[in-house]
């Protein structure tokens, strides 16, 4: 999970990181207060995930409170490459000496932890790495020891920090490790990680990933989602959970195991080119049980998209034999009822695979094609969906 | 010969009691594995009947290895304990764990991983579903009616695909099918398996399943290109798949232009190994190596 700007800023706040007073607002109004509170001059800053906010007119400075609200009317509302602003974050305005780069991150090639930072900050990263490698110092982080100050110092060292930032930011690179893996973190990115005239070091934008998997150790996590933006029917499937993820098209997908349901979504891609571009609707994996209900929960999240024409469901019998499957899509059938009221193409293959088809056959649905072949299948439920 | 797993293995299961841990074991020990024991601080001493067998429940890895000379153990602890039995599985200096749990925070598998190294232990996972050398042993939750024994290795992030894979090839058979697993951090790559199945002598070629994120196909790419010589087939999911967003698997997600489908597709084939566009095209290609 991604965190919002104002998010990480708290998160890093939390956990003793120095960063600029400010707040989020949702309205003109509220980002005129925060400006009035921090009386300063402030910067309004579009809160969505996506980079390159500043060019696209999303970041404003502010000399007062009345002229934060009207930077805030501006900003709120804006299209940034796709995303929406529905908050601004307003923070104290900070000119700024030099800026610095600093992150943790997993390094999934080398399945460790890795601290990179630079005094070449506020650039895009990326395009430093590529470009200035020498400038990026990158260390290994060992899962099992972590960053202590002598660990913090061997990296603050190899990216060669001015003498008079070292030891803020030897105590800042502790901090930040803090939350790294207090948190479990996937990512803390501090750039620009900034001198102010006065000396001091702040964090003034940070991006921050947590690793979803680890949501039952931290309870306060699932407030940050950001429920907004959901989208209604990966909500509705979040809800029963279902593992599902919208896309572009119009062929529902239903299958079990991850791998499969991916394979499935690109065979049906492969076999739409046929068909003017047909495309697969949904990602859905209802996992090796594929009970009746789960497959009733599904098929009934897939059947209120719109745009979907047809469904594929792909079951492969390991664990759960194909009978048990065909007698889940019989009476996921029966619970919708009327609610079912697009054609499904099945693929069954496996264990017990005869019997399942032989239950399909014998349901005799009129929604219901068996196809044999995943590709022949495929190539139906595309057919349908043209 | 097959690779990590034989008929001589000798499995105990980390929390067998549970009703996953109960399940497998007994599918595991209906395909003939040798199941000597199970391991659960609460239940030590107790015996868990599976059909006419009894076993063992023994309070550590450690003295459940002391007693039943076991050496590999299959993991179905919960997210929230997963780390901790890892850690006490490689302390006992067991040959093999096999993580099937799903859901370990990456923070948990990276340090279990770190803690690995240097160790005795070989981690499979997680989020895995193990590994079977058919006929001999099996260990983890891959169904073992799929196939039976045969030439053809095969190692996969995706368990249904190595199901799928098993299944299409089920008449040629296989020496060993590893679900190496999905997760970001995972124990035993591909580069692993490549290696081990280049070295066995039963094993005549290798099925490669990859899916999107990370480089580890990429990187299975150079390795295969300087040292397999025995034909291997690829194939790899998740070509439709959009960016920044995880497709159920914790490490399939496509970040930026990298850990794409596409990438992934042509650094394998610069290695020469020949990708198929669907699980049934890639199991043709196979059959166009080894015959029947």
């Amino acid at each position: 999970m991604d965190l919002f700007e104002y998010q990480a800023r708290d998160l890093l706040a939390s956990h003793g990181v120095p960063v600029l007073p400010g707040g989020v607002a949702e309205t003109p109004e509220q980002a005129e207060a925060i400006a009035r509170e921090i009386s300063a001059p402030v910067v309004v800053k579009a809160q969505v995930k996506v980079g390159g906010r500043g060019k696209a007119g999303g970041v404003k400075l502010a000399d007062d409170p009345e002229s934060a609200k009207a930077r805030a009317q501006d900003i709120l509302g804006l299209d940034i490459k796709g995303h929406i602003t529905h908050k601004v974050m307003v923070a104290q305005a900070s000119d700024i000496a030099e800026e610095y780069y600093f992150s943790y991150l997993l390094d999934r090639s080398n399945r460790t932890f890795l601290a990179m930072a630079s005094v070449e900050g506020g650039v895009e990263i990326e395009t430093l790495a590529v470009e200035r490698p020498e400038a990026l110092a990158r260390i290994p982080v060992d899962a099992s020891v972590g960053v202590d100050a002598q660990k913090a110092a061997e990296i603050v060292d190899a990216a060669g920090f001015p003498a008079e930032v070292r030891d803020q930011v030897i105590a800042i690179a502790v901090q930040l490790w803090d939350v790294f893996s207090k948190e479990d973190a996937t990512l803390v990115e501090i750039n620009p990680l900034a001198k102010a005239p006065d000396g001091t070091v702040l964090a003034l934008d940070a991006k921050v990933t947590l690793d979803e998997n680890a949501a039952f150790r931290h309870g306060d996590h699932d407030a940050l989602e950001d429920v907004a933006a959901a989208d209604p029917l990966e909500a509705a499937a979040k809800e029963k959970g279902l593992n599902y993820v919208k896309l572009e098209g119009e062929v529902g997908i239903i299958g079990n195991g991850a791998g499969l349901v991916m394979s499935t979504l690109d065979v049906v891609a492969y076999a739409g080119e046929e068909f003017g571009g047909v495309r697969p609707a949904n990602f859905l994996d209802i996992g090796g049980g594929a009970s009746a209900q789960v497959m009733a929960d599904g098929l009934g999240v897939i059947l209120s998209d719109p745009s979907v024409k047809s469904v594929f469901v792909n079951v492969f019998g390991g664990i759960t034999a194909c009978d048990a499957v065909a007698d889940g899509i019989v009476s996921a059938l029966g619970l919708l009822g009327d609610e079912a009221t697009k054609p499904l193409v099945v693929r069954l293959d496996g264990n017990n695979v005869e019997e399942g088809r032989r239950i399909l056959a014998e349901a005799a649905h009129p929604l219901v094609t068996v196809v044999d072949t995943m590709d022949g299948a495929a190539r139906r439920a595309a057919e349908l969906a043209a | 010969m097959s690779i990590f797993l034989t008929e001589n293995s000798k499995v105990i299961v980390q929390g067998i009691t549970g009703s996953e841990g109960r399940k497998h074991t007994a599918r595991m020990l209906a395909s003939g594995t040798a199941v000597v024991g199970g391991v659960n601080p609460s239940k030590a001493g107790q015996t868990v009947d599976f059909d006419g067998t009894s076993v063992p429940v023994f309070g550590t890895v450690a003295e459940a290895m002391k007693e039943t000379g076991a050496d590999v153990t299959v993991v179905f602890v919960p997210p929230k304990f997963a780390k901790g039995a890892v850690l006490e599985a490689i302390d006992a200096q067991i040959g093999m764990a096999v993580v099937i749990t799903e859901g370990i925070p990456v923070h948990d598998s990276t340090y279990f991983w770190a803690h690995a190294q240097g160790g005795s232990t070989r981690i499979i996972g997680p989020n895995c579903p193990g590994l079977i050398s058919p006929g001999r042993s099996n260990a983890g939750i891959i169904p073992a009616n799929i196939t039976q024994a045969g030439k053809i290795g095969l190692v996969s992030k995706s368990g249904t695909l190595t199901y799928q894979m098993m299944y299409e090839l089920r008449d040629i058979g296989f020496s060993t099918a590893v679900g190496i697993g999905g997760d970001p951090v995972i124990g035993t790559t591909h580069i692993d398996c490549l290696q081990a199945f280049q070295d066995d002598p039963e094993t005549e070629a290798i099925v490669m399943i990859g899916e999107i994120g990370g480089d580890a196909e990429e990187r299975a790419a150079d390795f295969i290109k300087a040292n397999v010589t025995k034909p291997v087939v690829g194939y790899v999911a998740g070509f439709t798949a959009p960016e920044g967003k995880t497709m159920g698997h914790a490490g399939a997600i496509v970040s930026g232009s990298a850990g794409t489908a596409q990438a992934k597709q042509e650094a394998l084939e610069a290695a020469g190994v020949k990708v198929g566009k669907t699980p049934s095209e890639t199991a043709r290609l196979m059959r166009e190596i080894v015959g029947g």
